[in-house]
């Protein structure tokens, strides 16, 4: 049965070209630019360390001066040198580090290369294994390497690439910024998107490419590069003392016990700095997950949610426009629903093949909506924005099309064909 | 023409005379934004920037390891680039428009204020104002004996600058109706300056403030050597040279440095806004692809309508009706129903923009835009209608003589 009434569905489509073409157009056109702009939404906010970001927790306090000081606020977004230093030390959580960003200039020991900046984070240890960051080759550098700013380097694979041809550089030397670094590690490809562990630094797109510890940085006096917030003036030639925040701590909790007992550490600490007279304000503490804490910064840039809102309206707009062509089509074929009906069709029957066609139109909107959604993301990507290059359609997204197509088509049809389902079969002929 | 036949047929036909009213209400609304939308953006890309933007050229280099002599070095460079033919001025500034990245201060009008009134960038340097071209409009620049070393000032307060130039945008702000010159502002309570110039406009390097805080800019008199760009004012048809002297003579001098930017502050501001230029397109092609298929679905049901009455119209023919009475009856029931889904349309695109005002930083949609959007979508209507109503029209009255 379900094959025949395709036949009929696609049989009475013919019958009617420009209109059927009208349909599918609308509503390939409607399908491919809620495809585009909601693959950009899906893959700008994703997880960016799926399976492991519910462990990941983002530790704030608050450590300004009363001036400014509002009882709900938020704290700020950073941690300064000496409370960093204090909580990393504490070691209360399973693992820890704090980093920030930076850039250092890179000299080739080729003599065809000219020297040129690269993205460097400075961090501690546990960086590689808390964010399970992948090798190529070596390994990442340990606590005692911290402790001691030994001159270790790990670098990306497309820094290996551009210098040592993608070949095994353990071992190697990285001239930075005039200082000789040993290369002990090189990261496979490995991106994380959104650069959920700072975010101060361009939201989406390419990771660092030199990876330095952070005392090491420090010594160096390796260019920082990021945010920084002060509370007072004065005092801001020393990065270390200074009333600034500027670096980002992650914590590792991996249950909920592990998570009460770090924050009410956080307040504890708190409490002790203020006791000291460091800090002036009541313990406000945050300790957010990787997801909340990309969440509470708003990660999805305003824009492409506004695309998609603009795509969703444009969509209903086609949805509206093929349930009135549908209607008015059904509503025509009223003298052959009239005659099945009289030759004893069911009214469910009849129900059941004007929502196949409606499918139909909806497949072949949802292949439409499939080409269209990929020629939006190629457009997508040809986009300034930091996020362009990833827009790509991914297996979940292309079912959700699918899917969005054909439902959309079926609620487009679902009126029409109840209304023509419902047309007395007597009253026809009668007319005829 | 007499309306109440066409309303007695569109009774009929209820649902899908709803619909079409629908479809046209809601393409009325979207568009009706989306146009302000654009308007907005394009407003936003034409922002001022105050400076002589056409005249200017941006070269940053940076220093490779550590550099003691970076101060003399310094002094080695700005004479190179003063020296290359068609360079009007130079100077060595911390930031600059467009480029995103800014030095931002909190601003207090009191000492003992806690909360500050808001926060302004902050431009230095030396020459700022005669090298990037900002206007002055009351009081001076800075005198030789009022530059602070940017070193000194961020160790100790009281080796800050006393003296600050504002633009009139921030002194209307932070003072309505008076004049600033003379004034004290604070970026701390230990910090006092006081206002000794007002350029009527400077705007600042990011917008992540919003677009009203675009002109809270100060420039203040501080010297520094290591960071920030080299500036150079040259004739707007001698940029591109200027560029490619400016990056020899700084390589001759020292080839050991990398060459972050050299750009004029032209490509600066193409580069600032694309983001702005891609979503105007993206919006254009919604526009287009909105009204077309509005607009093929008119065409497509009142082709249904024409077929569905062949008879009717048959009938009305043999009794008399002219072609002209006929093409008169769908362009008015097409009117009809544009009235209706226009004016059902405008309410939908103030409760969308509404929605956008509360989400984004955007103004009220104007009261002309109402208008606009309708005659549009009537235009657009009729259009549509046309060919199925000259199909109408052109059935013979013959028709009506036929049994199907």
């Amino acid at each position: 049965m379900f094959a025949y009434y395709i036949d009929l569905a696609v049989r009475s489509l013919k019958r009617n070209k420009a209109l059927t073409a009208l349909m599918v157009l609308a509503i390939a056109l409607g399908i491919g630019a809620s495809m585009t702009t909601l693959t950009v939404l899906h893959v700008l906010s994703g997880d960016p360390l799926p399976g492991r970001s519910a462990h990941l927790f983002y530790p704030q306090i608050d450590p300004r001066d009363m001036n400014g000081y509002q009882p709900d606020g938020e704290p700020p977004g950073q941690v300064s040198w000496v409370d960093g230093t204090n909580l990393l030390r504490a070691k209360r959580a399973h693992r820890q580090a704090l980093m920030t960003g930076g850039q250092v200039p890179v000299q080739p020991a080729q003599a065809n290369l000219d020297p040129f900046y690269v993205d460097a984070r400075y961090t501690t240890a546990d960086f590689f294994p808390m964010f399970d960051t992948p090798f190529e080759y070596g390994r990442p550098w340990t606590e005692a390497e911290d402790e001691a700013a030994a001159r270790v380097a790990v670098i990306s694979s497309s820094l290996n690439r551009k210098l040592f041809g993608g070949k095994n550089s353990v071992g190697q030397v990285l001239r930075a910024d005039d200082v000789d670094l040993r290369i002990i590690g090189v990261l496979a490809d490995w991106r994380p998107n959104p650069h959920f562990y700072d975010l101060y630094l361009g939201r989406y797109g390419e990771n660092e490419d030199v990876f330095v510890p952070l005392s090491t940085s420090q010594d160096l006096k390796y260019a920082h590069s990021g945010s920084v917030d002060c509370w007072s003036s004065g005092g801001q030639e020393n990065m270390k003392t200074a009333p600034c925040t500027w670096l980002q701590l992650w914590v590792q909790l991996d249950t909920p016990a592990e998570f009460e007992s770090y924050k009410s550490f956080l307040i504890h600490y708190s409490q002790e700095q203020k006791a000291l007279g460091r800090f002036q304000r009541p313990p406000n503490v945050r300790l957010r997950d990787v997801m909340q804490w990309l969440g509470y910064n708003h990660v999805v840039p305003a824009d492409v949610r506004l695309q998609a809102w603009l795509a969703f309206g444009f969509l209903l707009v086609c949805l509206v426009n093929t349930v009135g062509l549908m209607l008015a089509k059904f509503l025509r074929r009223g003298g052959e629903i009239g005659v099945r009906r009289a030759l004893g069709a069911a009214r469910r029957a009849v129900f059941e093949q004007l929502l196949i066609e409606a499918g139909i139109v909806g497949l072949a909107g949802g292949i439409g909506g499939l080409l269209l959604a990929v020629l939006g993301l190629w457009l997508v990507r040809q986009q300034p924005a930091d996020y362009a290059k990833l827009a790509h359609l991914d297996p979940m997204m292309l079912g959700v099309t699918f899917a969005l197509a054909i439902g959309a088509s079926l609620l487009a049809g679902l009126l029409p064909a109840w209304r023509a389902c419902r047309i007395a079969p007597a009253l026809q002929l009668k007319g005829n | 023409m007499d309306i109440l036949p066409i309303l007695a047929t569109l009774r009929r036909h209820k649902i899908t005379a709803l619909l079409i009213v629908l479809e046209i209400a809601l393409t009325c609304a979207i568009v009706c934004n989306a146009v302000f939308l654009i308007a907005q953006r394009l407003h936003r890309m034409d922002m001022p920037s105050g400076v002589a933007e056409h005249e200017l050229v941006q070269i940053q280099v940076v220093d490779i390891g550590d550099r003691p002599d970076a101060k003399a070095r310094g002094e080695e460079d700005l004479a190179a680039l003063r020296a290359i033919p068609g360079v009007k001025s130079v100077a060595r500034i911390n930031q600059l428009p467009f480029t995103d990245s800014s030095w931002n201060n909190s601003i207090f009008l009191s000492p003992t204020q806690t909360q500050p009134t808001l926060n302004a960038t902050m431009y230095f340097g030396i020459d700022v104002l005669k090298t990037l071209g900002a206007q002055l409009i009351a009081g001076r620049d800075f005198n030789a004996s009022e530059y602070a070393e940017y070193r000194d000032a961020i160790r100790d307060p009281k080796l800050t600058p006393h003296v600050i130039i504002i633009t009139q945008a921030l002194a209307q702000k932070l003072w309505p109706g008076e004049s600033a010159l003379g004034k004290t502002i604070y970026f701390d309570p230990q910090t006092p300056l006081r206002v000794i110039g007002v350029v009527a406009g400077l705007i600042r390097p990011s917008l992540s403030e919003g677009e009203h805080a675009a002109q809270w800019s100060t420039v203040v008199p501080l010297r520094f050597s290591g960071g920030g760009s080299y500036v150079l004012r040259t004739d707007p048809g001698q940029r591109e040279r200027v560029i490619r002297a400016a990056v020899t003579a700084l390589k001759t001098l020292d080839p050991k440095r990398i060459f972050r930017q050299q750009r004029t502050l032209d490509d600066a501001r193409a580069e600032f806004f694309q983001g702005d230029r891609a979503m105007t397109g993206l919006l254009v092609g919604v526009i287009v692809a909105l009204l077309l298929v509005t607009g093929l679905g008119i065409v497509g049901l009142a082709s249904f309508w024409v077929a569905q009455r062949r008879r009717t119209i048959g009938v009305r023919r043999a009794l008399g009706a002219t072609r002209a009475n006929i093409l008169h009856y769908f362009q008015t029931e097409n009117f009809l129903l544009a009235t209706i889904g226009i004016a059902l349309g405008m309410v939908l695109a103030y409760g969308i923009n509404l929605v956008l005002m509360l989400h984004y930083e955007l103004p009220r949609l104007p009261w002309f835009y109402f208008p606009a959007g309708a005659i549009a979508l009537w235009l657009i209507g009729q259009a549509a209608v046309l060919g199925p109503a000259l199909r109408a029209a052109a059935v013979p009255p013959v028709v009506a003589t036929r049994t199907v």
